[in-house]
């Protein structure tokens, strides 16, 4: 097996246009895991932690350009007012020590249903910034997922970054796992609300043979916001709409009975993740200084 | 004999005491290399030239071997050795306390990850891939996986003699005993895995005189050396093992793992030869916790009193004996729990199926029958409108009283005592506002900020069989030698009983320097040198190997007192050793001790057994089965989101008689420790094994506390002195990991109201889904 080590971004998309099979490796929590256990054995491994501008982030225009080697940590710490839906994920990744290593790139890389950051990306619509020597694209998350473990880039193709707006409304995370830190996900929720644009973005983890988002709750949702005037009022939901829009995000799910629970359970826990972090968005933006499209 | 000047004749004031005696905790001698992560483990062991050994595992639970091609296997580059059961040089079976178990499958696999074939090459990945490279042909056949069938003698035999490895029944007083009041349940245990640290691990140095140097971690290096040599062909002295540093063990070291198997591919190649099972690979490679199904009736007065209880007990323990038969034996013993029942019909059956292999796991048997006998003391007692801790406290043991196979306890049992202690222990405040949400269930997985979460109160106590039972030989061997080094009196302890991380280093460091008032005490490594140091199970090395560095310790401490005598011209009567001199009956120094030995060496090797046992008899189980009980009550305070079926442990508390703390640190450890594993068997710990294939082995999917699950905890240590046992002590290892689990559960019940007969307790338990 080759380690390749580019210096540079233009070097590593030239390295990944020569040897389309070579596997990117920044935080390693992911693919050494699969490497020691043999489960895996490519040809090469394309080291991309000597490239510096993967590790950075910025903002422009109310957006933040997330480089795909910016490490949990660093999310959690520089990040949290930003956004705040992703900086909650980050918080329940692994531990400590893969923390610091793991990245959101490598998250979109392995394209795992249960990767923790993906409900987040789907609620919060952002885009992939993906990157070869023909050219630089961009792939709404959305459209990222394409099967288990399979995802939107072409073989030589490497994920660049995750563009997303600043958080101009409340957003949460939340996951189940049968232990209380440190857990892969039974099943996880991502939900924002986007006022500026009556918009309400969900996101489902480990629930389906890829994340996905709750279309229909989510248009319930904006539906019921616009319709009521609660957008501007910013009056108490209710308990009513919590309920439907719990019902419909466990609607959306294709979950599976499997060794870390039923998908009978799945849907449920869904439902109840669903309506809390909706009461909780909902006290945030009605306690907090977010600004309604009018 | 030259005589010295002596200079003892002068009457001196005592002024150092020796420190880091016994009731102390001095810091281990391997902590700060632990700490620091420089501590070597079996893992790290390494030699020049050594060659590294893999396993080829049956995917099968069970399956006929039609053929075994190596061929493609021993022409890969790097290769140096591929071995099959043809190649076991000496008898190829092998199990601790029945023979049964192939070194290497012959004709059949019976769980799934038997190992069939070894490799030896220059890289650990070229083994992996070269044994990848070995075809087995099986005829796959329908595996036996339900324990009550097996022990209702369905399904094919597994073994020559039938699937039931043994069936044991407790008969007391009236087995038709009738009561006002009964409740009947149905209770089953997953299997839970030791999950030590440590992976499987060991290096083979074949020796000049054609035997082999085995440095290996393990609990028990004696029994070991017997199975390595016999599966081997070599004499005993041909076969030498030494202890490597241990990650952990829990019973899960108890049985062979690798050891044969690098000594085989060592002394066919010539060459050192290294092994180290990855995290998968060890969870096929130990066996793990016996799954129960259980079945208990019990019935007592309107009052309260415990009338009768009638249980049946299975225990699965897979494709191979290892320690089914003791396992049957706590369970049945110990299946009426640390309560006073006149009437007791238990029948317990430990059978052969083709699940994975189960055996040692701490508490066992004793763990299993618990959580279905408490269950059914919170279930009595909410029957007769009782407090579950009075109803418990009114039929609690005691000593003097009789169990179930009529022995009677003849040292300190308050279980009344420990239950009174936990309950009186002050609760944790209630929740009020917003609380960080590491402290609710789901923890940072930010699934409630307090929505849906109740709290429940439970209680356990559970009791536990110290040492080993029915008439085993079991005693340990402690070698002392004391003589001056650099001008000081230095001891230097020698026992081949395995430091597994419990801090047996430690305890025998600080018997030896209070019985000697020797500072310097060096523990030598340990091995087969030395004799038999019996298991590292059973909560037994701090009574018994304990027992033999004391015994050693008054050999020498003779023997120097008899020097001491003559030399001063005293009396050797009142005369004793502290501080490092020799004093007088009035505690004034006489001489150095130092002095007294000159260049004297004194050694004594001595065996140390606790008093004998008797095996019960078959038709009642009547006999004095055991050495000593232990007991540990525990209360725990749980938060339950009831719509997400998430737990978290708020509070485990625990009080435990010791009989004698000799390391007042190590015992807090050990409590601390088996409560956590008491608590992930409640709520998280099991190996999902579907048709006789583990699900889940990995630490991804098989859950340990973390350090947001595990609570803190008051513990409440009780001295009671046992008279039968060395310093009075009582062993401590295993009675917390029995009551933590009931305790816990029967919270999350006061929680729920749900019934919960199985654990580990899984979300879709809490919310029926």
């Amino acid at each position: 097996m080759d380690f390749l080590r580019p210096g540079s971004w233009a070097e590593a998309l030239e390295a990944k246009a020569a040897l389309p099979d070579a596997v990117p490796i920044a935080g390693g929590t992911d693919v050494m895991v699969e490497i020691n256990f043999d489960h895996r054995r490519p040809p090469a491994l394309l080291d991309l932690n000597r490239v510096a501008e993967l590790a950075e982030w910025s903002e422009r225009d109310g957006r933040v350009r997330l480089g795909a080697g910016v490490p949990y940590a660093r999310i959690i710490a520089e990040l949290g007012d930003r956004l705040p839906g992703l900086a909650m994920a980050s918080r329940t990744v692994g531990s400590p020590q893969i923390r610091n290593r793991g990245t959101v790139g490598g998250n979109l890389g392995a394209a795992s249903p249960a990767g923790d950051s993906h409900p987040v990306l789907l609620a919060t619509d952002a885009d992939v910034e993906v990157a070869s020597t023909r050219g630089v694209r961009m792939v709404p998350a959305v459209e990222f997922y394409r099967g288990v473990k399979r995802n939107a880039l072409e073989p030589d193709e490497l994920v660049a970054a995750v563009h997303l707006d600043v958080a101009r409304g409340p957003q949460q995370f939340a996951k189940v796992g049968t232990r209380n830190a440190m857990v892969i996900a039974v099943c996880a929720f991502g939900l924002a609300l986007h006022p500026d644009r009556g918009r309400v973005g969900t996101g489902i983890g480990s629930a389906a043979p890829t994340p996905r988002r709750a279309t229909e709750a989510e248009e319930f949702l904006a539906a019921e916001l616009a319709d009521t005037g609660l957008w501007e009022s910013r009056g108490p939901l209710a308990e009513s709409v919590r309920r439907r829009f719990g019902e419909l995000v466990a609607r959306a799910a294709s979950p599976i009975d499997d060794v870390r629970a039923t998908a009978a359970y799945r849907r449920h826990a869904l439902s109840v993740l669903a309506r809390r972090t909706l009461g909780w968005v909902w006290d945030q933006y009605r306690e907090g200084g977010w600004s309604a499209c009018a | 004999m030259t005589q010295r000047t002596s200079p003892g004749h002068r009457v001196r004031e005592l002024t150092t005491a020796v420190s880091g005696g016994i009731g102390e905790s001095p810091v281990r001698p391997d902590g700060t290399l632990k700490v620091r992560g420089e501590f070597a483990y079996s893992s790290d062991l390494w030699h020049e030239d050594m060659l590294w050994g893999a396993t080829l595992r049956s995917p099968h639970p069970y399956a006929r071997i039609l053929a075994v091609d190596i061929t493609e296997a021993v022409r890969m580059p790097g290769v140096y050795a591929v071995m099959t059961h043809e190649d076991v040089p000496g008898a190829n079976i092998y199990g601790l306390e029945h023979a049964d178990q192939p070194v290497l499958a012959v004709d059949v696999v019976r769980y799934q990850g038997e190992p069939v074939a070894l490799v030896a090459a220059d890289h650990p990945e070229t083994a992996q891939r070269a044994a990848k490279r070995i075809r087995v042909e099986y005829e796959v056949l329908d595996p036996v996986t339900d324990m009550v069938a097996a022990a209702k003698g369905e399904g094919p035999a597994l073994h020559p003699d039938g699937n039931v490895v043994r069936y044991l029944r407790i008969r007391k007083g009236e087995v038709e005993a009738t009561a006002d009041v009964m409740v009947v349940g149905e209770y089953e245990v997953g299997m839970q895995d030791q999950a030590f640290l440590g992976p499987e691990s060991g290096l083979a140095v074949p020796a000049e005189d054609g035997g082999v140097d085995l440095y290996v971690a393990t609990q028990w290096l004696h029994v070991d050396q017997r199975q390595v040599a016999h599966a081997l062909g070599l004499p005993l002295e041909k076969v030498r093992l030494t202890l490597a540093g241990v990650g952990g063990a829990f019973g899960g070291r108890e049985d062979l793992s690798m050891q044969v198997h690098a000594c085989m591919l060592a002394l066919r190649t010539g060459r050192p030869v290294k092994m180290v099972y990855n995290r998968e690979e060890s969870f096929f490679g130990h066996v793990h916790r016996h799954p129960a199904k259980i079945y208990y009736e019990h019935g007592a007065t309107r009052d309260g009193d415990l009338v009768y209880v009638r249980a049946k007990i299975y225990l699965d323990g897979g494709a191979y004996a290892s320690s089914t038969p003791a396992v049957v034996a706590n369970a049945a013993t110990l299946g009426a729990g640390p309560y006073k029942v006149d009437n007791v019909a238990i029948d317990c059956w430990g059978v052969y199926t083709n699940n994975p292999p189960c055996g040692a796991m701490r508490g066992f048997g004793a763990v299993q029958a618990a959580f279905g006998y408490e269950s059914q003391m919170d279930r009595l007692a909410e029957r007769l409108g009782m407090d579950p801790v009075e109803f418990r406290m009114r039929n609690a043991i005691a000593e003097g009283d009789t169990m179930p196979t009529g022995q009677r306890i003849d040292s300190p049992a308050p279980v009344a005592e420990l239950l009174r202690r936990v309950r009186d222990l002050p609760l944790p405040p209630e929740r009020r506002g917003r609380v960080d949400i590491r402290e609710l269930p789901g923890g940072v997985s930010n699934t409630t900020h307090g929505e849906g979460v109740v709290r429940g109160v439970g209680y356990g106590v559970g009791i536990k069989n110290i040492c080993f039972s029915e008439g085993f030989d079991d005693y340990s061997t402690a070698r002392l030698r004391l003589q001056v080094i650099g001008g000081e009196p230095t001891a230097m302890i020698h026992t081949a009983a395995a430091e597994v991380g419990q801090g047996l280093v430690t305890v025998k460091q600080q018997i030896v320097r209070t019985e000697l008032g020797v500072e310097r005490v060096t523990v030598h490594p340990m091995d087969t040198s030395v004799g038999n140091g019996g298991s590292t199970s059973a909560s037994r090395q701090t009574y018994v190997t304990g027992g033999a560095v004391r015994k050693a310790c008054h050999t020498v401490r003779d023997r120097v007192l008899r020097m001491a005598a003559h030399r001063l011209g005293v009396p050797q009567e009142g005369l004793s050793l502290a501080g490092g001199k020799v004093v007088d009956a009035r505690g004034a120094a006489l001489a150095d001790l130092a002095e007294v030995l000159g260049e004297e060496v004194v050694e004594a090797t001595e065996e140390y057994r606790h008093r004998p046992t008797y095996r019960v008899d078959a038709e009642r189980g009547q006999g004095d089965a055991h050495v000593q009980y232990g007991f540990a009550a525990h209360r725990a305070v749980v938060d339950v989101d009831v719509e997400l079926g998430l737990v978290r442990v708020v509070q485990l508390d625990c009080a435990q008689d010791v009989g004698r703390a000799i390391n007042p640190q190590a015992v807090l450890g050990q409590i601390h420790g088996g409560s956590a594993q008491g608590l992930g068997l409640a709520v998280m710990e099991e190996i999902q094994v579907v048709g006789g294939k583990v699900r889940n082995p990995s630490f991804t999917d098989y859950l340990i506390p973390t350090i947001l699950d595990m609570p803190p905890m008051t513990v409440d240590v009780l001295e009671l002195a046992d008279p039968h046992a060395p310093y009075g002590l009582r062993g401590v290892g295993e009675p917390p990991t029995i009551s933590s689990t009931p305790a816990i559960v029967a919270a999350i019940r006061a929680a729920t109201g749900r019934a919960l007969h199985r654990v580990p307790v899984r979300p879709e338990h809490i919310t029926g889904t």
